[in-house]
């Protein structure tokens, strides 16, 4: 498993850089020689599509940070100068509001992804716990970037989350009042909310780092499961991951461009182009899309800190799912029930989304409250049973077997289904 | 086999949910009705400002709204931005000119008034928001600049997924045309304070504005008729352009930005089935190669 070539500099200047700095042997190991399943599937391409994603939120918010005025008495009249004096600002603004929207969609299809093929089992367990490290700090920046604009929304959504951590008992208060830089949510909570939305993503791109280094460690699962075990099981990642992932970059990019230029204020809430009025509350305080789920979550639990509990415990559950699941099988592909489930818990995510974006009245709360159970059944319970109870389906022997022959292995008593 | 599963998925999600939103529907329909949707020309991919209903709109505007609300955000040369209302740079000079703009102070210290210039914004109706309540009686008139976009009502589901497709984004100008229309009789069994008007698009139904508009109030040059239905979605239009002066531009460069993609996408995904062609067709020329 060495990889398909090694690197043999071609031109005199990379051979003298080669024997000081060997960043070209790195690159090439990495993104060229590097040993990628044959049979990855399109659901695998979105890991590029986030690094790509990380880069146009990092290009973008450079530059919007050059227009920008972290003051309350400024900031929202900024945006606005940003929308309609500085040149293509409504551009780079849209950009940067629905790519961190996009940034979430394909962090969420990541997540499931690797949800349904196992791909946090043994040894990616590290990898895995890193994804959800940045997943965490990408909500923390994307939380932070919402206040930014300083509107509505901006206002009493950092006022609504600060206010959690007046729940831990005792030092609750004096924490809110440290967090806020005041008594109130105020100028100095914009301006270190600002310091820290610009220095989180590059904390994010270290830790893509360490997440890629610890991928290239163990190397990418695959829809079967089943470890890669001779070079006919793999390709290498130049071109054939390349032109793969590149392609499904520029679909996702359609995407993008279809809400950035015809439906730029889809994803956000009207309130937030009224600028921030302590006065005055919204009648729905709603956060972003992305975190309704844990909104529903949140507001599911009568007692404020259960609920806040409840809010942590739900994205902490994540770290533990590689021990959580005892299958020793990974892909859902020959586990008929977890695949059940699995469709089950997703389905579960986006009703909790559509409750958290309701009003907590009524059949609401009772709806939120049994998704809220199901969704920690589905780690504590499910899961670890599942895997005891549940008899998989034969498991191909190798990668290149299940490419070849289908999926089910050489020898095993049923008939070979048809090649699709 | 997954497509099934992911119906399926979505079918327990649509189950969960219809009855809810029927719910909530109901508990809305008879506080608040739904905004009429009107035909704009902004509408769509291919949409943009009609100029002349722009100029129409800001006439209402001048003349109507600017008693009471500010557009603290635009500046006199806006007038004359391509993608809006169409007028020259010294139509727009002409326009300031007839402003008076408070600067100062002067050599000797004292404030004084002068004709607008283009890089002056709109003047405030009002010093101050208290100066606006002690007039209107209690309400602040909110300032006009991006009210297009921070208005809005709830589409509810299943309608907010559709609006994707259909790229239904409108519902600012389409709340703001039908408030300026919403006026009726109170109900008789409702209390209303004084001050307050009874409006049935408004939330909560008591707004602080008074009808604005009447049937022939505004003379329009271009033959356009005199109505109030008329003056709301001119001046609803004009809001829009008020509150996203680049969406003729961002409209524009979308379409140039999707074909763009579109065909990127075409040839990346044939470069794509060429290279892998060799792998997928003979997978056991690559087991006979190591």
């Amino acid at each position: 498993m060495s990889g398909h070539a090694t690197y043999q500099p071609q031109s005199r200047f990379m051979q003298w850089m080669e024997r000081r700095l060997p960043i070209g042997g790195l690159v090439y190991s990495s993104f060229v020689a590097y040993p990628t399943p044959r049979n990855l599937n399109y659901w695998w391409t979105f890991g590029g599509i986030l690094s790509f994603m990380l880069g146009v939120q990092i290009v973008t918010g450079i530059i919007l940070a050059m227009h920008y005025t972290p003051h309350v008495d400024y900031a929202f009249n900024s945006v606005e100068t940003i929308m309609r004096d500085v040149n293509y600002g409504w551009l780079l603004r849209y950009l940067h509001a629905n790519g961190a929207a996009m940034f979430f969609l394909a962090v969420y299809v990541h997540i499931f992804r690797g949800m349904y093929y196992g791909s946090y089992k043994e040894p990616r367990e590290v990898l895995w716990i890193l994804g959800v490290i940045i997943y965490l700090l990408m909500m923390a920046t994307g939380f932070m970037g919402y206040v930014l604009p300083w509107g509505q929304m901006s206002f009493w959504a950092a006022t609504v989350i600060t206010n959690l951590f007046s729940a831990i008992p005792g030092v609750g208060e004096p924490i809110v009042t440290w967090l806020w830089g005041g008594y109130a949510v105020g100028n100095p909570t914009l301006n270190r909310f600002y310091s820290l939305h610009y220095l989180l993503p590059f904390v994010i791109a270290g830790v893509v780092v360490l997440h890629i280094w610890a991928l290239h460690m163990v190397g990418q699962n695959n829809p079967t499961g089943v470890e890669p075990k001779k070079d006919t099981d793999t390709v290498a990642f130049t071109p054939y991951a390349t032109i793969k992932d590149t392609f499904m970059m520029i679909v996702f990019c359609i995407v993008f461009a279809w809400f950035v230029f015809y439906l730029p204020n889809y994803l956000g809430h009207p309130d937030n182009y009224i600028p921030a009025n302590p006065g005055v509350t919204p009648t729905h305080i709603v956060p972003e899309w992305y975190y309704l789920p844990f909104y529903a979550i949140l507001r599911a639990i009568p007692n404020k800190l259960l609920g806040v509990c409840a809010l942590g415990a739900s994205i902490a559950v994540l770290a533990f799912l590689p021990w959580l699941d005892t299958s020793r099988v990974r892909s859902a592909r020959y586990r008929p029930l977890y695949r059940q489930f699995f469709w089950l818990f997703v389905a579960v995510c986006l009703l909790l989304g559509y409750l958290g974006s309701q009003p907590p009245e009524g059949g609401y709360v009772i709806a939120a409250r049994i998704c809220t159970v199901y969704y920690f059944a589905h780690f504590l319970i499910v899961l670890p049973l599942l895997g005891l109870f549940e008899t998989p389906k034969p498991v191909p022997n190798s990668i290149t077997e299940s490419v070849l022959h289908g999926d089910v292995p050489l020898g095993a008593s049923a008939p070979p289904p048809a090649k699709a | 086999m997954t497509q099934q599963r992911t119906i399926l998925a979505l079918a327990i999600v649509g189950a969960f949910a219809l009855p809810l939103a029927a719910d909530a529907q109901q508990e809305h329909s008879h506080e608040t009705p739904t905004p009429p949707r009107v035909s704009w020309s902004f509408a769509g991919p291919f949409g943009h400002y009609d100029q002349a209903q722009l100029q129409r709109g800001f006439k209402v505007y001048r003349e109507v709204c600017s008693n009471c609300h500010s557009l603290s955000l635009l500046h006199f040369r806006n007038l004359a931005d391509p993608g809006g209302l169409g007028y020259s740079e010294a139509q727009a000079k002409t326009i300031a000119a007839e402003y008076k703009i408070k600067d100062g102070p002067n050599d000797q210290g004292e404030m004084f008034e002068r004709p607008g210039r283009l890089a002056d914004a709109f003047p405030k109706p009002f010093e101050n928001d208290a100066a606006a309540k002690a007039v209107t009686g209690g309400a602040l008139p909110p300032d006009m600049s991006v009210l297009a976009k921070a208005r809005g009502y709830e589409r509810g589901f299943p309608l907010f997924i559709f609006d994707i497709f259909t790229q239904y984004n409108e519902e600012g100008p389409d709340y703001i045309a039908a408030l300026i229309q919403g006026y009726r009789e109170k109900p008789a069994d409702m209390k209303i304070p004084e001050n307050a008007h009874y409006n049935i698009y408004f939330p909560g139904q008591m707004i602080g504005m008074p009808p604005p508009l009447q049937n022939g109030q505004v003379t329009y040059d271009d033959g356009s008729p005199a109505t109030v239905a008329q003056y709301a979605q001119d001046v609803a239009a004009f809001l829009m352009w008020a509150a996203e002066p680049h969406l003729d531009a961002r409209k524009r460069i979308g379409f140039q930005v999707m074909v763009f993609l579109i065909i990127f996408a075409g040839l990346l995904y044939f470069t794509k089935k060429k290279i892998w062609k060799e792998v997928e067709l003979h997978p056991e020329m690559l087991e006979k190669k190591s």
